[in-house]
């Protein structure tokens, strides 16, 4: 008879500690896996942590540790040995970056490299939204952390949160990815807002140049090394984006590539996905902290996107000076580094003014600029408060 | 789990990081940016020269 009473453990528990919250979490969970599967949104991330968050708010096994005391052994808590082996020690995150760097092809920046510097401005929205995360949070790591939302790159999130020590590793894994899929909501409104008509009918002439192959290989080794000189603390990530492009462009190791771009990407994004949901116990993550961390990654993808565009508009007053033709300013909103959503999205919205306007090899080079400067950008911050 | 408070002076006070932060991140895709058109112009000439040896 006892032994068939502790089949009911995981209920007694249940009301023991808080169920009402755990329940909330299984909706929070079910609205992402709804999300997931008929939003489509993110659903390579957005599904697994879903689960995640459900399988993570159970009681478990009650044990009696002494006369009258029980200890609640959560489910989820067998996802502690995949955190400490993949996200506590940056693995999974380092090793998705191989296969992004194995998927982007650097070309239309190779052809005109000057369209880096919209990926720089495009960071802005991570330091404004350092500053605005600092208004709320005392500890200048936790606003940090929160800031990085910013970069609008999942594993760099992860990366810089966790080697900060951030208390809310969970909440921000969520808000990253959470408004990379919203990136086609987010972005158009704050461009149009910024932007007039005539502005983004601005057509771009675009010179196919030919790029060699020496170049595509030489590319990523330099990047790297001026990488781990300059930026130390994005060695590793840039050295691992790196290395999964060379394997792209080296041109005798197409299985390894396709590997990278494939099997191993989903490989890791399975377990990355599951595992951030060690994070989002209801302990944790029902606050209101984690309901500013949403507001304020909302902010951060915002100003990203504003940053860019005006610096765009600022580059039109310059080369206006100089007598050169304008750029259209809706591409230094692809400077966000949501690859390749954002890069599309400009392109689609030129294409909406004017059928005869494709951005696309601009708003696509700008994209794989934001993807390193965001990376650079999250080394400065691991530089200034790690 | 960290504390939270509201003290809008921070956002002045953290305002540097703004300036550095930026100032970092173009300094450093500069230096890409002059190496990647390093890049393009040295494998360039050598492509030159190449057709030119080959002529």
């Amino acid at each position: 008879m006892k032994e068939l009473l502790t089949l009911f453990d995981g209920l007694v528990g249940f009301f023991n500690v808080g169920g009402l919250k755990m329940i909330a979490m299984w909706a929070i969970g079910g609205i992402l896996i709804y999300l997931a599967i008929k939003k489509e949104m993110e659903p390579t991330l957005l599904l697994p942590i879903g689960f995640g968050a459900i399988l993570m708010n159970f009681p478990g096994v009650i044990e009696e540790v002494a006369d009258g005391v029980y200890e609640y052994h959560f489910v989820g808590e067998t996802l502690e040995t995949l955190y400490n082996a993949g996200i506590a020690n940056e693995l999974f995150p380092l090793i998705l970056f191989i296969g992004i760097g194995a998927m982007i092809d650097f070309g239309p920046l190779l052809t005109n490299p000057k369209l880096m510097i919209f990926g720089a401005a495009a960071q802005f929205g991570i330091f404004f939204t350092l500053c605005m995360a600092s208004v709320f949070f005392p500890e200048i790591k936790d606003a940090a952390s929160i800031a990085i939302i910013g970069a609008a790159d999942g594993p760099t999130s992860i990366v810089v949160a966790n080697a900060l020590g951030s208390n809310y590793v969970g909440a921000i894994t969520v808000a990253a990815y959470s408004y990379m899929a919203l990136v086609p909501i987010i972005q158009p409104p704050v461009i149009k807002a910024l932007t007039t008509k005539n502005e983004r009918k601005i057509r771009m002439a675009y010179n196919p140049q030919s790029v060699s192959k020496t170049t595509k290989i030489l590319f990523p080794i330099v990047i790297t090394i001026v990488a781990c000189v300059f930026a130390p603390s994005a060695g590793s990530l840039i050295g691992f984006l790196m290395f999964g492009n060379l394997i792209r462009e080296c041109g005798v190791l197409d299985s390894l590539s396709e590997t990278a771009q494939k099997v191993l990407a989903n490989l890791i994004t399975i377990f990355l996905g599951i595992t951030i949901a060690f994070n989002m116990t209801a302990e944790q993550f029902l606050s209101v902290p984690t309901l500013l961390i949403m507001g304020l990654g909302l902010v951060a993808f915002i100003v990203d996107t504003a940053g860019g565009v005006l610096f765009a508009k600022l580059f039109n007053v310059i080369l206006k000076l100089l007598g050169k033709p304008p750029i259209n300013p809706m591409i230094g909103a692809a400077g966000i580094s949501a690859f390749p959503m954002s890069g599309r999205i400009v392109h689609k919205m030129g294409l909406e003014e004017d059928n005869q306007n494709f951005l696309l090899m601009h708003s696509i080079g700008v994209n794989v600029s934001g993807q390193i400067a965001s990376v650079i950008a999250g080394a400065l911050i691991l530089g200034f408060f790690g | 789990m960290g504390n939270f408070t509201f003290d809008p002076m921070q956002f002045v006070t953290n305002l540097k990081w703004m300036g550095i932060g930026m100032l970092g991140v173009f300094m450093i895709v500069g230096i890409i940016m002059g190496s990647t058109y390093l890049i393009g112009y040295l494998t360039s000439r050598i492509s030159v020269k190449k057709d030119n040896s080959e002529e």
